[in-house]
């Protein structure tokens, strides 16, 4: 236990000094919220059902930090430790595979919550931003959003064996993911048709809960949403444990 | 003695290439073990299935009386190791790494005292990145001392470091046997196998083609001793050949290389045939010297000079 923690504030502290990760997940989505605030300020709107264009853009970006630590973050960090021998010296170690993984996943999600927190208080502090939801009912879905597609990120983290690919690969992933899911461009502004078909696409699921349960929704309002992330949750956590490699 | 490690007949496949087959050999206890060879002759298959990071396809591995696959965790406790091409951060800091890898073991040594070992103690707080490879080599001999173990494995462990470096860690490695544990190392260097092994194993295709103390295996080659001189005037090579140990004489310009016999036990060396053959004709001779045959010799006479990758 001492060693996993260990491992966690290390992890936690490499992140921050080698800031690439941290300047996708953590600046970008602040910048973009900033930016689209300053065009279309946080006024009431009939379009987002009375709420302002931030009060629905924060619950969303938020997915779309989960996507990204997910899909680029935890691969491509994870892919580099396999690449340079760094998990097999931690293998020729007592120190227990979990350990180390779960090092690696707790480091994400805190980071993926700062990033969360960031849009939180800025659009708090610059646009006003109205909350309407119960706190910690935003945050249960926000950790079961992230250990979802945390657990997809290790099937990539397991099968892709280098850094270059595993680039390639989160980004071809990434990038529809956050148009097409109401993660960026809303689910007000597209068409019927759009939405029907953007129901495939794991992300919107997540957008839909976070959405919904800022505004004060109950959980009974989104049990498709809670079957869908479960569901992926089980499915992806046997599939990761089964293609992980050390080398 | 005691023996730290037993392998016999290990044999490893991928797929149809054989990495190791029907590898025997023994490492007892408190000896530097040198196990080289060419590239591909099966040296990391071997060391990873003595640590239990590879399952044998067949035959027996036992380290400190464990099983290395079976009793994975506990042989982890009690060996030391330094991995080639592992490595750790970049941007892990120095005492970081050592007290993350202290926290690994029930009862780790102070992490502090081996700094001031290894003579890192300045570079404390200095990023991985920034140490120089003998400095980064230290500091991976002082991650596999921090548990005490009594068997330490160092694979290509001075490998791209400079004379001065390589010197500096011979000399730790030699303090690590002096504190009665085994160390089990690979090398591409004959001069470090020669220098600092008490037994070398030479493997070659997956299999020990031999294993012997390097001055035993450089007797048994039976190799030539060689004596060089520089003759600037004329001389009959009949006055060397008479000599009984000489078995061959070439000239190239004024070098002259005289072939000799390995003297036995008590016989003067070949050196003092030659020189005293030639001062007797009144023969001007410079520059006499004699090489011996190295354990280089040895190991391209076993397994050929053929470029392998």
């Amino acid at each position: 236990m001492q060693s996993f923690w260990k491992l966690a504030v290390l992890e936690c502290k490499l992140y921050f000094r080698f800031p690439i990760m941290a300047l996708f997940t953590l600046a970008l989505p602040l910048m973009i919220l900033i930016l689209l605030g300053s065009i279309f300020g946080n006024e009431p709107s009939p379009l987002y059902g009375g709420y302002g264009s931030v009060d629905v853009s924060v619950p969303a970006y938020a997915a779309m930090i989960i996507a990204i630590s997910a899909f680029i973050s935890l691969p491509i960090t994870l892919a580099n430790y396999r690449e340079r021998g760094i998990l097999r010296r931690f293998r020729a170690t007592p120190v227990s595979p979990a350990a180390v993984l779960g090092a690696q996943l707790v480091m994400q999600f805190l980071m993926t919550l700062l990033g969360m927190a960031l849009l939180i208080v800025a659009g708090k502090l610059v646009y006003g931003l109205r909350f309407e939801g119960n706190a910690l009912s935003v945050l249960a879905a926000f950790s079961l959003s992230c250990l979802s597609f945390f657990a997809f990120g290790m099937i990539l983290a397991g099968l892709i064996p280098s850094v270059r690919l595993a680039s390639i690969v989160g980004n071809v992933l990434l990038q529809p993911m956050i148009y097409l899911s109401g993660a960026t461009i809303p689910l007000e502004v597209m068409s019927p048709r759009m939405r029907e078909f953007i129901r495939f696409i794991p992300l919107t699921h997540v957008v839909t809960l976070l959405r919904g349960l800022w505004v004060g929704d109950v959980w009974s309002e989104h049990q498709t949403e809670l079957i869908v992330l479960s569901a992926i949750l089980v499915v992806c956590s046997i599939v990761a444990v089964k293609v992980f490699r050390w080398e | 003695m005691q023996q730290v490690i037993h392998v016999s007949h290990l044999g490893k496949m991928y797929g149809k290439t054989i990495a190791v087959d029907d590898l025997s050999f023994e490492v007892n206890e408190g000896e530097i073990f040198g196990m080289v060879g060419p590239n591909g002759a099966g040296k990391t298959t071997t060391i990873e299935c003595l640590q239990g990071l590879r399952r044998p396809d067949q035959g027996e591995v036992c380290v400190l009386g464990l099983d290395p696959v079976r009793q994975e965790h506990s042989l982890r406790l009690v060996i030391g190791t330094q991995l080639q091409k592992a490595q750790l951060p970049d941007r892990l800091k120095v005492d970081e790494a050592l007290d993350l890898f202290a926290s690994f073991y029930p009862d780790p040594t102070p992490w502090p005292i081996l700094l001031e070992r290894l003579g890192l103690v300045e570079k404390k707080g200095a990023y991985i990145s920034e140490l120089s490879g003998g400095q980064q080599q230290r500091l991976f001999i002082a991650l596999a001392l921090i548990n005490h173990p009594r068997l330490v494995f160092l694979d290509e462990l001075t490998t791209g470091l400079d004379p001065q470096a390589r010197h500096t860690i011979w000399d730790l490695v030699r303090e690590i046997r002096a504190e009665g544990r085994t160390v089990f190392l690979t090398t591409h260097l004959m001069e470090e196998a020669e220098k600092l092994c008490d037994r070398v194993m030479i493997v070659d295709h997956g299999r020990v083609v031999a294993l012997d103390t390097p001055s035993a295996l450089v007797r048994s080659l039976g190799a030539e001793s060689r004596v060089l001189f520089i003759c600037e005037g004329a001389f009959d090579p009949q006055v060397l050949k008479a000599i009984s140990a000489v078995s061959r004489v070439e000239q190239d310009g004024q070098r002259v290389i005289v072939y000799g016999r390995a003297p036995q036990p008590g016989q003067p060396p070949l050196i003092a045939d030659v020189a005293n053959a030639l001062s007797a004709q009144r023969i001007a001779f410079t520059d006499i010297r004699m090489e011996q045959a190295s354990l280089e010799d040895v190991f391209l006479q076993l397994t050929g000079r053929a470029i392998r990758d």
